[in-house]
């Protein structure tokens, strides 16, 4: 009779591999096999798709009903809630760091660059998309406006959200950051952002998922380096529950 | 002449290991929104086509809810499975596998055919068979013919990294809901087919024995041998013991 023996090592393989599993979670070695995997679909897609690669844009007729607020809805700081009852007047969007000439610009003066207005899909980590019109400027254009060092090699977004009593933020490469549909947008279908979708000011880097578009933005800083900003994750998420830091798989 | 190349030995362990990783852990992935839809968006649980159970922790890699680790593993092992469907179908259309035994004539599609080849395998003596009777040919065609680059292109039509690549792929599926729905229903598909593939195989060990050591071809009509002095076999035998 061969099916016992076949049947208990088919057991045994399975035993073996959940105990495997939870083990290997943990080891450095796949730790650093995992981000292999992550770094190798980054620079697959960015070899094929170019640095200007677009993501696609959809017409008004397609874009999604509503639009889904996730993560952060409301922001508890008294500064916020009183400069969102009236319009924000004294908001300041800051752009720091390893720049020549740091900047602290209004919402009137962020509104009154180039602007840029793009109807593009979120795909929000959990699976589910919708689709969305945001209007912003480049933030091409910002950085270039305060003259960012060359060794500068990545973006942070500091945000006015906390959750789990963290401050928000992310971060992305320089290739993102020139991006030509990355873009600092003030507005959702033509009217101003609300506050479930990150009044005044949010984060559009269309490559990637939703967890990097930074909601409540109040300052862009130019960083050489993410290693000493939180727990070093880059990002809010990567910091507290290990997300990737290159979201665009 | 061995019924198994060693690029298929290859291939079928290393893909066998990578879908069990890629499927338990895109079970996990499902748990955080279970919900299907249709079309280019989707959020709304009233909008989707499909309401999927959530799957249990013994179905799942890891075996609890944790998104960002069932992540790391999908996006891992979909390395080794990717490059391993480019790798057995160039091996297989190089050393003629695909034209010797996944190609099809009409005859194979009808219905004469299928049970031909059903009461074959019951009888147990298919296990050496030369050729892959009409319904193997049928089955295996559509696995690597159809689900296997299915789950490949709707997976890489997810990405919204790989979006900014080929933007028409995602149009192709007929909008990113719709190739996230057709990912998990091919994923079915291929659970399917690896279920009743193991039931065969467990039928006759030998099977999978010789995934292992390759096997031999049993020849239909072997020639003879062409060397000046064959060997006698009596003298042969005992080597082999």
């Amino acid at each position: 009779m061969v099916d016992l023996p076949r049947r208990s090592l088919l057991a045994g393989i399975a035993a073996l591999g959940a105990s495997a599993c939870s083990k290997i979670n943990d080891s450095d070695t796949a730790k650093s096999l995992f981000k292999a995997a992550e770094d190798g679909h980054r620079a697959v897609h960015r070899a094929l798709a170019g640095k200007q690669g677009l993501a696609k844009e959809y017409t008004r007729a397609e874009r999604s009903p509503t639009f889904r607020g996730n993560g952060s809805v409301t922001v508890a700081d008294p500064f916020y809630q009183q400069q969102l009852a009236g319009g924000f007047p004294d908001w300041k969007l800051e752009v720091k760091g390893l720049v020549e000439k740091p900047l602290a610009l209004s919402l009137a003066e962020v509104r009154a660059l180039p602007q840029r207005t793009q109807i593009t899909r979120h795909d929000c980590v959990e699976g589910w998309s919708a689709i969305g019109e945001w209007t912003g400027p480049q933030l091409a254009h910002l950085l270039d406006a305060a003259k960012v060092r060359p060794e500068a090699k990545f973006i942070v977004f500091r945000c006015a959200d906390t959750l789990y009593g963290r401050d928000y933020y992310e971060s992305i490469d320089m290739v993102d950051a020139y991006h030509a549909q990355t873009i600092i947008a003030h507005s959702l279908n033509g009217e101003p952002l609300p506050e479930k979708n990150g009044a005044p000011l949010r984060m559009r880097i269309e490559r990637q998922l939703g967890y990097k578009q930074a909601k409540y933005v109040k300052a862009i800083e130019a960083v050489s380096s993410f290693d000493a900003i939180g727990q070093g994750g880059g990002g809010f998420w990567e910091d507290v529950a290990g997300y990737q830091w290159y979201a665009g798989v | 002449m061995t019924k198994h190349t060693l690029s298929t030995r290859l291939w079928h362990w290393v893909n066998a290991v990578a879908i069990i990783v890629l499927f338990m852990s895109g079970l996990n992935i499902s748990n955080a929104h279970r919900y299907l839809y249709w079309g280019d968006y989707g959020f709304d649980p009233k909008d989707a086509w499909l309401a999927v159970i959530r799957f249990p922790g013994w179905s799942t890699i890891p075996g609890h809810y944790n998104l960002a680790l069932a992540r790391d593993w999908h996006i891992t092992a979909a390395w080794p499975f990717g490059l391993g469907v480019l790798f057995i179908w160039a091996a297989m259309l190089l050393n003629g596998h695909f034209r010797r035994d996944l190609t099809t004539t009409p005859r194979d599609w009808t219905p004469g055919a299928v049970i031909a080849s059903l009461k074959a395998h019951s009888g147990g003596a298919d296990g050496a068979a030369h050729r892959y009777n009409p319904v193997q040919r049928i089955l295996y065609g559509m696995v690597f013919g159809v689900l296997l680059p299915l789950m490949l292109f709707t997976g890489l039509a997810i990405s919204p990294g790989f979006a900014g690549v080929a933007p028409w792929l995602v149009d192709v599926f007929g909008g990113r809901q719709s190739a996230r729905s057709l990912h998990f229903i091919t994923a079915f598909a291929i659970a399917g087919f690896f279920v009743i593939h193991i039931v065969l195989a467990l039928a006759d060990w030998r099977l999978i024995l010789e995934m292992f050591t390759g096997g031999r071809r049993a020849e239909a009509a072997a020639p003879p041998p062409a060397g000046p002095e064959p060997v006698p076999a009596e003298l042969e035998a005992p080597a082999h013991g």
